[in-house]
């Protein structure tokens, strides 16, 4: 049969190999990937999303770092289940400043989409140093090391301008005081708390991990850990808004 | 130029421009190391300088060890193999592969007993996650691949590896990209995407790495005296092409600085989703199947002494299984924020993904026609076919658990970890072995100390795997039910952590299943060791074989 022969030209000839082989899985990659960057209905548009303050880029790091994704999803589907353990599904806007994505593929711990103000500090504390202290049945290694470790923020404003170079809408005021912001919200009634409320709002200022004086990795993640998932209001969001 | 009698001995362009490149690229990293924001970014550029010197040095001393003329290309009229890469690789692979098979026990141990986290962040379950599947898939598979294609290549083409020192850079450049990436991952740096943990640096050594890799492999196609391409020629070629593109599609990072080890990935959610899984499948795709296929098109019709079962089918299998895998990532994304169409066009390729797939099955375990009797006498015929079988069985388990309503209850539970390990465990480590236990004896020309120690290892293994991959379906389908099951009062029956306590047994059975295939890989070790180190030529020298048609 004629047409076995043709494919010939491809055993015969490496480069046109190469190119029928750049041809052919090109196709199923731009036809899923390049819409998702100009279709609106991608990502819908939900009041109340900002990017991260400082200090939760920074506990957001921590988070990066110890491979939490590798046990815990940030993704709730919206299934009746899900949505009754964990809350309202979530939606592409509340990961939009995510870079990387932490959506995870494993739950062998839960979901933590929406973990933000579901527990105390105090609760993180305890959990963090020794999970089983609070949950005896939890398989989960223990990070009593981030209280003991100072967070490294001396170059957090460089973090701030390569995403905003990415397109995370930081303000050049965010930038310049990015190392500032870092110490007010993981410090209790400080005078500038007024001014990162302005710059962040719904930020949430206090000493998270409770030592008192100094900024530690645990200060970072449970600032992370304590405002994951809360800021769109879905007392007032209406899902129907944007079918069109 | 003047001496007629011996030719002068001169530096090559290649040796020259390596030695200048290696010594700007130590210097550059002592200043990186001296400027460096954190200490363990310091001691990644400090291991670079320290490679790189050695570099130097093994090059020059390499130019003062050489003939003045550059190995022949033939010698009496049959090619003059270039193997000592394919040996490095060979012996690479089985180091990484236990290793990493250990670090796969030691974390199924921690999530069964998590006191083994010892309060350690170096070695927590979630930095050393990330070690044990780069140390299966790319150090072991990769190194694997590495060895094998450029075996098949020289032999299928009739040629020379191309390259006198780019080989070399290849084999050892991979192994110190594994390196880097995996102490990375002990000393927290990462860039927090599955199977692409390394950070920006290593990302880019690794580029340069793979199109030398590549070249290396286009041009010793170049040099063939075979006028067809071999059939896993093919695969191989698609396998580096696709994941030169996947790496560099998925890794596009911005670092903050170069003198930081961080970075942030220019994708942002949904979109980096879709990205991540786009390469993270095909990272199956290509990476653990197409280049695993093309071990499957030499090794198996060269152990069975048959030809491929189909000559048409294996165009069928390739052209297919390349076009449809690509299409397949958004199944890791059912019911997520990813936008439905794309959710289901993830959904339609992947079962259609089924047919190529076992296409391919078909035409491996067919070669087979006629050669069925040495199932029973060559166990490591047997290895392969097997891996074969599982392939079969994983590429109809992924169709299936790709479809949306089987994907609601088998996403994120252990169901997902059990599937990944019977291709895993049961295709690509199989087909892996069987390929060794055929390269060693040709590569050292050397008879195999003992079929029956590989008997041993199929068994001891295969018992492993069949506990690993039950366990986990027992407790993904039960915690998968588990989140879901309601009590008569309409009320969540089960708090998380009681389906987590429920999984206990499971991981135990699990780390015994991972702990049975260790040994079997270890019994393999001590095998090729005393095949290597025996004093007795193989008869049949090898390299003396015609290459399968």
């Amino acid at each position: 049969m004629s047409l076995w022969q043709k494919h010939a030209i491809f055993e015969k000839n490496s480069i046109v190999l190469v190119i029928g082989i750049l041809v052919v899985i090109a196709i199923g990659g731009l036809v899923e990937i390049a819409p998702l960057f100009y279709l609106k209905n991608t990502i819908e548009k939900v009041d109340g999303v900002r990017p991260y303050t400082p200090l939760e880029l920074a506990g957001r790091n921590i988070y990066v770092r110890e491979g939490c994704y590798l046990c815990h999803s940030q993704m709730i589907r919206p299934l009746r289940d899900e949505v009754e353990r964990y809350g309202h599904y979530s939606l592409a806007a509340e990961s939009m400043y995510d870079h990387p994505f932490q959506w995870g593929s494993k739950r062998t711990g839960p979901d933590l989409a929406r973990v933000g103000g579901k527990y105390s500090d105090d609760w993180h504390r305890d959990h963090l140093r020794d999970p089983r202290s609070v949950v005896p049945g939890s398989v989960m290694p223990t990070y009593g090391f981030l209280f003991k470790t100072d967070l490294d923020f001396q170059h957090v404003a460089e973090d701030l301008k390569v995403l905003r170079l990415e397109g995370v809408p930081y303000s050049q005021e965010m930038i310049d005081n990015a190392a500032k912001d870092v110490a007010t919200q993981a410090s209790a009634d400080s005078p500038d708390a007024a001014d990162l409320a302005k710059r962040y709002p719904k930020v949430q200022a206090r000493e998270f991990a409770g030592n008192s004086g100094r900024v530690s990795e645990a200060d970072a993640l449970i600032a992370y850990l304590q405002m994951m998932g809360t800021q769109v209001d879905f007392s007032i969001y209406d899902d129907k808004a944007n079918i069109r | 130029m003047a001496n007629a009698l011996a030719p002068q001995k001169q530096m090559t362009f290649g040796e020259g421009g390596l030695v200048l490149t290696f010594i700007a690229l130590a210097a550059l990293c002592i200043v990186i190391a001296a400027k460096a924001y954190t200490p363990e970014y310091a001691f990644h550029a400090y291991l670079f300088t320290a490679a790189s010197i050695a570099a130097v040095f093994a090059i020059i001393n390499r130019y003062y060890d050489r003939p003045a003329e550059r190995a022949p290309l033939t010698i009496d009229g049959k090619p003059n193999y270039n193997m000592g890469p394919v040996k490095f690789a060979t012996v690479a692979a089985m180091f990484w592969g236990i290793a990493g098979f250990t670090v796969g026990l030691i974390i199924a141990l921690q999530l069964a007993f998590p006191a083994l986290n010892f309060d350690l962040q170096w070695i927590s379950f979630g930095r050393l996650r990330p070690l044990h599947t780069s140390a299966v898939i790319f150090a072991f598979g990769g190194n694997v691949l590495l060895a094998t294609s450029f075996y098949v290549v020289q032999r299928t083409s009739r040629a020379r590896l191309a390259g006198d020192l780019a080989p070399w850079f290849v084999i050892l450049g991979y192994n110190f990209f594994i390196l880097i990436a995996g102490t990375g991952y002990l000393l927290g740096i990462t860039q927090g995407k599955e199977y692409a943990e390394p950070e920006w640096y290593s990302d880019l050594w690794l580029t340069v790495v793979w199109v030398t890799y590549l070249l290396v492999f286009l041009a010793t196609l170049w040099r063939r005296t075979e006028p067809h391409i071999y059939v896993a020629n093919w695969f191989y070629l698609a396998f580096i092409v696709t994941i030169a593109v996947l790496h560099l599609g998925n890794n596009a990072t911005v670092p903050v600085s170069i003198f930081s080890s961080k970075s942030y990935i220019v994708w942002s959610g949904v979109q980096d989703a879709m990205v991540q899984w786009w390469y993270g499948h095909n990272a199956v795709g290509f990476f653990l199947t197409a280049g695993f296929l093309a071990i499957m098109y030499y090794f198996i019709p060269k152990r069975a002494e048959r030809p491929v079962y189909s000559y048409r089918l294996s165009i069928i299998h390739f052209w297919a299984l390349i076009f449809l895998y690509i299409w397949a990532g958004p199944h890791h994304l059912h019911y997520t924020a990813l936008p439905d169409w794309a959710q289901t066009l993830g959904m339609t390729f992947s079962i259609m993904l089924w047919m190529p797939s076992w296409g391919g099955m078909i035409n491996g375990i067919m070669t087979l026609s006629g050669a069925w009797d040495k199932l029973r006498t060559d166990p490591v015929l047997r290895l392969m076919v097997v891996s074969v079988a599982f392939y079969g069985m994983s590429t109809f388990e992924g169709p299936m658990m790709s479809i949306k309503i089987v994907n609601s209850l088998s996403h994120y539970t252990d169901w997902t970890i059990g599937h990944v390990h019977s291709g895993a465990l049961g295709w690509v480590a199989y087909i892996s072995f069987g390929a060794i236990y055929c390269l060693v004896p040709w590569l050292w020309n050397r008879p195999l100390y003992s079929l029956k120690l590989v008997n041993w290892h199929f068994w001891v293994s295969t018992v492993g795997i069949v506990l690993y991959i039950t366990a986990m379906w027992v407790s993904g389908i039960l915690q998968g039910l588990m989140w879901r099951a309601y009590t008569s009062l309409g009320f969540l029956e089960y708090s998380f952590v009681e389906t987590v306590e429920a999984m206990h047994p499971f991981y135990v059975i699990r780390a015994l299943g991972g702990f049975l295939f260790l040994c079997g890989a270890l019994i393999m070790v001590w095998n090729l060791w005393k095949t290597v180190n025996s004093a007795e030529k193989a008869e049949t020298a090898g390299l003396a074989l015609a290459p399968a048609e």
